[in-house]
């Protein structure tokens, strides 16, 4: 079982100053009172955000009706959501099987050590969110990670850390 | 003289290969040069090992070149369509001569895969023109009554292609007897199972072959709504998904009063999953859909008499679906031809891990398993020796060499202690530690499992325990009895197949290696040389040069030695990391 919590208000105080409510609007108009629309509520919320914020939860719940309970029911048992503010780049390292017998720990590790971050995490700079995932079905050119939606197969250490730091490269020179 | 035609293969494995930028290569060659030729789309062949893939077609027949970048792009322009004479080294397949990696297609047989890699996903044209919704038109021109379909997909032997192999056609016989205003037909595409991607595959390379196979099942059992789960985490199958959807209303296969049957509404729509495993388990599914905790519920009642918002659904894999126009267009014997007594047609597997041609295959039941690693497969990566194959993923087992020779089949697979599953088949070699693979599965199953029944929630984090411990070189006498006792527990307790199948990878590895259990709880020694906390590194003091790499590289300084002399390892500060093992250029580094 996946355990998550959602922020503790004084947590949520500190990052929730930049919320726009407003953004979620036109997405209420459209599943309210539609029948299974708890799910796409969700996602729609976490595609604007790259989380689900607190406030949102509320809003919804007073717009829609549904229940607080079965909203954070739901949103803590599906691994697709997150509950705290993720970073620009979302990496995603691959540890499905073929993965693992490919060596996807020592990706992981070496990410981890460029990064600065374990699992799950956020680099303080907010460019890139750490996390593992169960199979991305690029199983023949394993080891693979995704960073947002493109894929990178047959990594080794060296040259996942590489791309990732291309990419803080880029970022620095488009500020 | 016909048109050349250009081909990239561009599936996720394919882009994420490079893919792409091949395509925007060869589309700049030829527009800045001007060049008479058509460029063109299609998904994955199955020859993942050689992507990216770029198929030329010119008046000679058809020629695909592997592991293409731009340079070789830039190659292929200039000496095949330009100069008209192929670059005979680079093609990996051609009717017109023998390649070394020809061994690929021995033996296979596609039905499921017909199209894939043949068209472009994204023009139902393309689809039409080799033979697609003409299963639809036989139904119409023949007047097919859903008995009679329903009858053929029973005697072709089509068994759910998800893992559970329960016949279909008898499954869509019991949605169609439930009577009801309302029915649902659903399409379970929420590939869960790590190193298993056919369903991925076969939806971004021919989704209109599920989506008529939807129809078609629809029109059999009386559904009017469709519903396609697909996992999140393929936003390429998604989006040729979606594509192929609005294709398929335009051409008006789907909509009201289909091709001219009167009341046979149908439409379908994407519900995409959001990441959780045991949302492949039926019920947990449609509990998904409905907006809820993906969690399981006790059957009967099934999902045919109360499946989705408690109405007669019916739901199948993508792989099965795929099969359905196919046996329609071509009759049950089409089918049937192939494959074993109790397990007819043919089956796709995803084939990775320590091989040589890792890929998708589709073969006829019954192939020897040795056949498919090492004819289709080319054997082992590095020629390593094979260790297992894994089949069926978290819920499967390990194969050990000695039963190599089994058909590969439902009865026979079963009988070893692991399920056919989906497909997925991961090939293991002498570096891969198995009690490493079963914690690695229980790992998996343990964080997937929906807590609702108590022995899969903690039977299985108790399984994780021991397995870690033993990996870390802190097992203890007993532990594979507590295992063993605890698998029994959990498999009879639990209510779906996630916990009833759990415990499979630690008994088949129990099964077949218990002396690698042995070797790392008695001697504290991984057979494999894989688990970390239980390696020792020494150097040879015969090949040690003194170059002082070992050293220099060693996070933790735990070399030490002078320049030209003989170095050593200090044993208490070691960490096994393995940095001075893979920089050694004298191999004069062991490790036991």
């Amino acid at each position: 079982m996946r355990v998550q919590r959602l922020l503790t208000e004084t947590e949520n105080k500190k990052i929730a100053d930049n919320v726009d409510l407003k953004l979620i609007e036109p997405l209420i108009e459209k599943y309210k009172g539609k029948k299974g629309n708890l799910i796409p509520l969700l996602q729609g919320v976490q595609s604007i955000y790259g989380y689900i914020p607190r406030s949102a939860f509320e809003l919804l719940s007073a717009k829609t009706g549904l229940k607080l309970s079965d909203m954070y029911g739901v949103a803590t048992f599906y691994a697709q959501f997150r509950l705290s503010p993720v970073g620009k780049h979302i990496v995603k390292v691959c540890h499905g099987t073929a993965c693992h017998v490919q060596g996807a720990d020592a990706i992981s590790t070496a990410i981890k050590d460029a990064l600065g971050v374990s699992d799950g995490e956020t680099t303080p700079d907010k460019l890139f969110t750490l996390e593992t995932v169960a199979c991305l079905g690029c199983c023949s050119l394993a080891p693979v990670m995704m960073i947002d939606e493109e894929s990178y197969g047959k990594l080794t250490g060296s040259s996942a850390v590489k791309i990732i730091k291309e990419i803080k490269i880029k970022e620095k020179e488009n500020k | 003289m016909a048109q050349t035609k250009v081909i990239v293969g561009l599936g996720s494995c394919g882009i994420a290969a490079g893919a792409n930028k091949v395509y925007n290569k060869l589309k700049a060659i030829k527009d800045a040069e001007n060049l008479n030729f058509e460029l063109a789309k299609t998904s994955c062949i199955g020859m993942c090992f050689r992507e990216p893939l770029v198929e030329v077609v010119d008046e000679n027949g058809s020629m695909i070149y592997g592991d293409v970048n731009e340079d070789k792009a830039l190659e292929i322009v200039q000496q095949h369509i330009i100069g008209h004479n192929p670059i005979k080294d680079y093609v990996v397949k051609t009717d017109l001569f023998k390649t070394p990696d020809n061994s690929f297609f021995d033996g296979q047989v596609k039905i499921a895969l017909r199209n894939c890699g043949y068209i472009d996903p994204e023009n139902i044209h393309e689809y039409e023109s080799r033979n697609g919704y003409q299963a639809l038109r036989k139904i119409v021109n023949e007047k097919m009554q859903p008995e009679t379909i329903i009858q053929t997909i029973i005697d072709s032997g089509l068994r759910g292609r998800g893992g559970g192999g329960f016949p279909t056609g008898l499954k869509w016989r019991f949605a169609y007897s439930n009577k009801a205003d309302e029915k649902y037909i659903i399409c379970n595409a929420d590939e869960g199972d790590p190193g298993a991607f056919m369903d991925r595959s076969l939806l971004e390379g021919d989704p209109h072959a599920v989506i008529e196979g939807m129809i078609i099942g629809a029109y059999a059992i009386g559904a009017t709504n469709g519903i396609i789960y697909c996992r999140a985490e393929y936003p390429l199958a998604i989006k040729r998904l979606n594509i192929a959807l609005s294709q398929a209303r335009e051409h008006e296969y789907l909509g009201k009063n289909i091709m001219g049957i009167d009341g046979f509404n149908l439409n379908i729509n994407i519900k995409e999953g959001a990441g959780a495993f045991v949302c492949g388990e039926e019920t947990a599914l449609m509990a998904s859909i409905e907006g809820k905790r993906g969690m399981p519920s006790k059957r009967p009642p099934f999902p045919a008499e109360q499946g989705l918002w408690r109405k007669p659904s019916n739901i199948n894999n993508v792989e099965t679906y795929a099969n359905v126009p196919y046996i329609i267009a071509n009759g049950a014997e089409s089918y049937n031809k192939y494959g074993t007594e109790k397990s007819k047609g043919t089956k796709v597997f995803a084939l990775t891990g320590k091989i040589k041609h890792g890929g998708l295959v589709e073969v006829p039941m019954g192939t020897p398993l040795r056949d498919i690693i090492y004819k289709l497969g080319g054997g082992i990566q590095n020629d390593k020796k094979f260790k297992a194959v894994q089949l069926g993923g978290p819920s499967g087992g390990c194969i050990p060499e000695h039963l190599i020779d089994i058909q590969v089949d439902y009865d026979q697979v079963t009988a070893t202690g692991a399920i056919m599953g989906s497909g997925g088949m991961v090939v293991m070699d002498e570096t891969t530690c198995m009690v490493d693979v079963a914690r690695f599965f229980l790992d998996f199953t343990q964080k997937e499992s929906c807590g609702k029944c108590t022995f899969c929630r903690i039977g299985t984090k108790r399984m994780l325990e021991i397995l870690t411990r033993i990996t870390q070189g802190e097992g203890e006498e007993g532990d594979i009895e507590k295992l063993e006792e605890l698998a029994l527990q959990v498999r009879e307790s639990s209510l779906c197949g996630l916990g009833q199948t759990a415990p499979n990878p630690v008994l088949t590895t129990i099964k077949y290696f218990r002396h690698e259990y042995e070797a790392h709880i008695k001697d504290k020694k991984c057979p494999a040389h894989s688990c970390k906390k239980l390696l020792t590194y020494t150097i040879d003091p015969e090949k040690c040069t003194g170059c002082t790499v070992c050293a220099v590289k060693c996070p933790v300084k735990a070399i030490d030695g002078e320049r030209k002399k003989v170095h050593t390892i200090n044993q208490d500060i070691c960490i096994k990391c393995g940095d001075c093992y893979s920089n050694c250029r004298f191999d004069a580094i062991t490790k036991n």
